[in-house]
């Protein structure tokens, strides 16, 4: 019922927020039609970080509690961080092509966003490697924590890193009131389309532990 | 202490007789010091601004293949069960590990670092003592968080392959801080550096303690 409302919820969020986005958002002075990207870009990456908290969190919670309700959590927040994180980048690259010129730089942002895929890519990669579900729940969440404690070190070091190398500020000055409108719907909507994703993944993660349990209670039976 | 010791000694006796580890270390990071020689073509670019980058290129992808070796060490034989089975805490286990992983790869280090002076045509002064000390806080860094990740990788099928993977995105702060001082030792203008070797120390410090705390749930049965 709750992931019911959750989803008509998003989806009655992320259709006012296109209305918004394409119809009611000012073109920007500079840029022009291409500044849209930026409404489905910042929340993306925003929530890649939230997705990199959610994974540690879900991962400490399994070693204190030993839940594997909590190692779904995790392992939900693990995929949906490779989620966020590719979507930022790729529409960031979009974005980029006609204002700066180029795909890609190595810019702070751009960098840790980049290391942040490779770290949520490596914890399923870890996953995928441990077949026995007890041990995948525990390496997973012991790597977890690490992973978490790593993306302060990251964020200070690259931005130490680039500051010495300065770079164009992308965004100077404040955003206009109309824009703000757009950026705080965009928000929402992008807020329920992710609770909902990952009540779904952990629903349907769920099925798959009882459908394996099923196939090892058959085989014994046989 | 005694349990830490213990191990260290038993890795070193280990290491004494096979000489597996800081060897393959040593070659490794010497073939990458080489290969980097072709890679730039020598007069092409600045020596002084590559050279740091070489150096951690070696040092960092020298200690994952001696941290492999380390614990397919402990897995041949089951030796790893009978470490377990000894009286001693998961924490101490992992301690001992670090500390074993840190001297092999800093003996390997020691004898790449003069090599690479050499290669770069570089001076043996006081310049030098300092990237070492670097690289003994840049290593401290590796060995700890390489020790653990290499117990997890060592669990999965792939064992090899899986050490890399997990390390090397986690290492980036490492490395970044390593360069950093590095080159900064060897143009001279030392001005900030303080702020990256508090960054190693700091990743190194959290990481030990974080490590010592979880590492019973990767050694758990």
């Amino acid at each position: 019922m709750r992931s019911k409302i959750l989803g008509i919820l998003s989806l009655v969020l992320m259709i006012a927020n296109l209305y918004m986005i394409f119809i009611f958002a000012p073109n920007e002075s500079t840029m022009g039609v291409i500044q849209r990207i930026f409404y489905f870009h910042l929340p993306a990456g925003i929530f890649s970080y939230v997705s990199a908290y959610l994974l540690g969190l879900g991962s400490i919670m399994f070693l204190i509690k030993r839940d594997l309700k909590w190692d779904r959590f995790a392992a939900a927040s693990g995929e949906m961080g490779v989620l966020c994180t590719s979507l930022s980048i790729m529409s960031g690259a979009l974005w980029a092509k006609p204002v700066w010129g180029i795909w890609w730089t190595w810019d702070a942002r751009l960098t840790l966003q980049f290391l942040l895929a490779l770290i949520f890519l490596s914890y399923l990669m870890l996953r995928a490697y441990l077949p026995e579900r007890e041990k995948r729940a525990a390496l997973g969440g012991v790597f977890g924590v690490l992973a978490m404690i790593d993306v302060p070190f990251n964020y200070l070091s690259i931005r130490w890193w680039r500051t010495q190398h300065p770079q164009p500020v992308i965004l100077g000055g404040g955003l206009d009131w109309d824009m703000w409108k757009v950026m705080i719907v965009s928000f929402l909507a992008f807020a329920a389309l992710y609770s909902y994703l990952i009540g779904r993944r952990m629903a349907i993660a769920r099925v798959e532990e009882e459908v394996e349990y099923l196939e090892h209670a058959i085989l014994a039976h046989d | 202490m005694k349990p830490i010791t213990a191990i260290i000694f038993k890795d070193i006796v280990i290491e004494m007789r096979s000489k597996e580890s800081v060897s393959s270390m040593l070659m490794f990071g010497v073939l990458v010091l080489a290969i980097f020689n072709f890679a730039f073509e020598p007069s092409s670019v600045d020596r002084s601004l590559i050279a740091p980058g070489i150096l951690w290129v070696a040092f960092s992808f020298a200690a994952i293949l001696g941290l492999n070796r380390a614990l397919a060490m402990e897995m041949d034989n089951e030796c790893l069960q009978g470490l377990l089975l000894a009286p001693l805490d998961r924490g101490d286990l992992y301690l001992g590990k670090v500390a074993s992983n840190f001297t092999f790869i800093m003996i390997a280090e020691l004898i790449v670092l003069p090599i690479f002076v050499i290669f770069n045509n570089l001076k043996f002064n006081f310049q030098f003592l300092e990237i070492a000390g670097i690289a003994c806080l840049g290593t401290i860094a590796i060995a700890a968080i390489g020790s653990i990740l290499s117990t997890i990788s060592a669990n999965t099928r792939m064992k090899e392959v899986m050490l890399p993977v997990l390390q090397i995105p986690l290492t980036v702060p490492v490395i970044i801080a390593s360069v950093e001082a590095t080159s900064m030792v060897l143009s001279g203008e030392t001005k900030g550096i303080s702020s990256w070797l508090y960054l190693l120390a700091g990743f190194s410090i959290v990481y030990l303690i974080v490590s010592y705390l979880v590492f019973e749930f990767v050694v758990e049965e």
